[in-house]
């Protein structure tokens, strides 16, 4: 028991997770899928005709990983953060603090909670998408994988934030001045390529730019990065994003006075 | 309630493990001490009252007690089980009703208490006493009315019942008649009774002082983070064994019997006051005293100051000082 791992607990907590955000699909669901399509019919429309990404590939059919992939990011790190932030805000997050349940399984449950989350709108968003555009699909394995850790990286930095952050106006600006920045920045509308040598060079540290890469390689086998490349670095930018959020939790930061 | 409990005896069995025990426990917030090192033991099977005035530390305690906040020193036992180290059986053995009325808006009463059942590994076997706990709280007809859509006193209610989904030992309630009718503080009393019956503990905070009177058996007192007591409620009764009698008489001018000027406190024209002690005086002598000396008996009230007047003087919150 003591170093069990509460199983029903975890679980428990992941599908409340998971119904509270489908009880407001319209929100979490529907409206990030609009709003990917609207990107899709402006700049696929005005730019289809001007640019080829890659040989053979048209523009708007490149754009979709692209806007999936952004819609992963910023779906998953809305999922986390606001549920987390909101039962700290009412209090209600005594409930699971009271509970036996541990940082792990805290953690776990909410990651994978946003990775549903992820997962669901990037699916929507490809649904609807294909049935204007013919989108290869190269690598399924890659585009699966790539999805899973887009989602599940931003669930922890969710988890991060939303235990952060004390109030709406933090993390929104949090998401409007670091997610938001650095999704748009990271090769959803472009390949890096298109850029000027400096900006290609500071596209490099950013860690949506190897998410988005290797996604898009899912699906057209070309890629700025090289898929290891982008493997690698996504991996390692869970790997260090769960250990921090694991520690915030387990030393009860702003949760546990 | 479904599960049968023994009762223990306390006394006589020294060896058996508390249901709580404080040792040494300190808590600071920034530049403020609000616990300045807690050690108590609340015996198993007591119905325990923790009081003090606002802000003495009685949540801060629960809180640690409960693993929603961490001492800066000392530790807490509950049922034996060491709240830091062994938190999964501390905290199976411990039910909370927090102080503050919360909930999740977004589910209904039924949901609400599914979900606790789970994070205590619970699954769909606990259903039963779910239904249980919804009857005895008198939440049935609102089981599946979403939880903001319910008044403050029903909200309680629930919290309640989350408390008590995993059938815990130690029961603590923080508070859980503040802001609650007349009628509903009632019900509270007599399942707070009944729990107590079945063999749980209970700790119970309360402002209201006739309350932890009428109900509590162990008594402890805190106040600024200091501990001011801990008794049995009959010693802290004893500690203070006066009650004031109040009598109005038929004429203003008289010779009081000589046997009651010791116990007069105050004269003022026909309305006479004594101060009787619990066990050494009786009314009914001060009555008998009266008549013999050719007095009537208009009016007549007693105050049973009791608890009350023991916690204003451990919290020095009384007007004289003593
Ligand atoms: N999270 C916190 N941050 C800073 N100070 C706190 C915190 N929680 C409690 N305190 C302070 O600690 C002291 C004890 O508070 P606590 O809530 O334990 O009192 P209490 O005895 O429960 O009072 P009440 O009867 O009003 O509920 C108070 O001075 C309070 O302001
Ligand atoms: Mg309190």
């Amino acid at each position: 028991m003591k170093a069990g791992f509460n199983v029903r607990g975890f679980y428990t907590l992941f599908a409340k997770e998971v119904r509270r955000f489908l009880k407001v699909t319209v929100q979490t669901v529907l409206t990030p899928m609009v709003t990917a399509l609207l990107f899709l019919l402006v700049f696929g429309q005005v730019l289809e005709a001007h640019v080829e990404v890659y040989a053979g590939v048209n523009y708007s059919a490149f754009l979709i990983p692209g806007l999936m992939m952004m819609s992963i990011i910023q779906n998953a790190f809305a999922n986390s953060s606001s549920s987390i932030i909101q039962s700290k805000m009412t209090g209600n997050l005594v409930f699971v603090l009271l509970a036996p349940i541990s940082s792990l399984e805290f953690f776990a449950a909410f990651v994978l909670a946003a990775v549903v989350r992820g997962l669901l709108v990037a699916l929507a968003v490809y649904g609807v998408a294909v049935l204007f555009i013919d989108l290869p699909l190269t690598h399924p394995w890659a585009i699966a994988v790539f999805a899973m850790l887009g989602s599940a990286t931003l669930g922890a930095l969710g988890v991060i934030a939303g235990i952060w952050a004390d109030k709406y106006d933090q993390l929104a600006g949090f998401q409007n001045f670091f997610i938001l920045p650095l999704s748009f920045l990271s090769g959803v509308f472009y390949s890096i390529h298109a850029l000027p040598e400096i900006w290609q060079q500071i596209s490099h540290f950013n860690p949506f730019f190897y998410l988005i890469d290797g996604f898009r390689w899912g699906f057209f086998g070309q890629s700025d990065a090289g898929v290891v490349m982008s493997l690698s670095v996504s991996l390692g930018f869970l790997f260090v994003l769960s250990g921090l959020a694991l520690y915030l939790l387990f030393k009860g930061y702003k949760i546990r006075r | 309630m479904g599960r049968k409990m023994r009762r223990f005896q306390c006394w006589g069995w020294p060896a058996m493990t508390a249901a709580v025990s404080i040792q040494g426990v300190h808590k600071r917030f920034a530049a403020l001490q609000a616990l300045k090192g807690i050690s108590m033991e609340v015996p198993q099977g007591s119905f325990f009252g923790l009081l003090g005035p606002n802000g003495a530390g009685k949540s801060t305690l629960i809180n640690i007690m409960a693993g929603l906040a961490r001492a800066d020193a000392g530790s807490i036992h509950v049922m034996g089980h060491d709240v830091v180290s062994a938190w999964r059986q501390s905290r199976h053995a411990l039910g909370v009703v927090p102080q503050e009325l919360v909930y999740d808006p977004f589910f209904s009463v039924r949901e609400v208490l599914r979900l606790q059942s789970g994070y205590f590994g619970l699954g769909r076997g606990n259903d039963a006493w779910i239904d249980e706990l919804l009857e005895i709280l008198s939440l049935t007809d609102k089981a599946d009315a979403n939880l903001q859509d319910l008044s403050g006193g029903m909200k309680r209610r629930v919290l309640i019942a989350q408390a008590l989904v995993h059938r815990p030992e130690v029961v603590v309630l923080d508070e859980p008649t503040a802001g609650v009718d007349v009628e509903l503080r009632r019900s509270l009393w007599r399942f707070a009774r009944r729990l107590h019956r079945e063999g749980h503990t209970i700790l119970l905070t309360t402002h209201y002082l006739e309350e932890a009177e009428s109900l509590c058996d162990e008594i402890a007192i805190l106040n600024r983070g200091e501990l001011m007591t801990r008794d049995s409620k009959r010693n802290l009764l004893a500690r203070y064994p006066w009650r004031t009698l109040h009598i109005t008489v038929d004429h203003a001018t008289f010779q009081l019997p000589e046997t009651l000027v010791s116990l007069l406190t105050n004269a003022d024209d026909n309305c006479l006051t004594f101060r009787l002690h619990r066990e050494q005086d009786t009314i009914g002598e001060v009555l008998a005293a009266l008549q013999s000396a050719g007095l009537t008996v208009v009016d007549l009230s007693t105050e049973e100051v009791g608890l009350e007047e023991v916690f204003l003087r451990l919290t020095g919150q009384s007007g004289e000082n003593t």
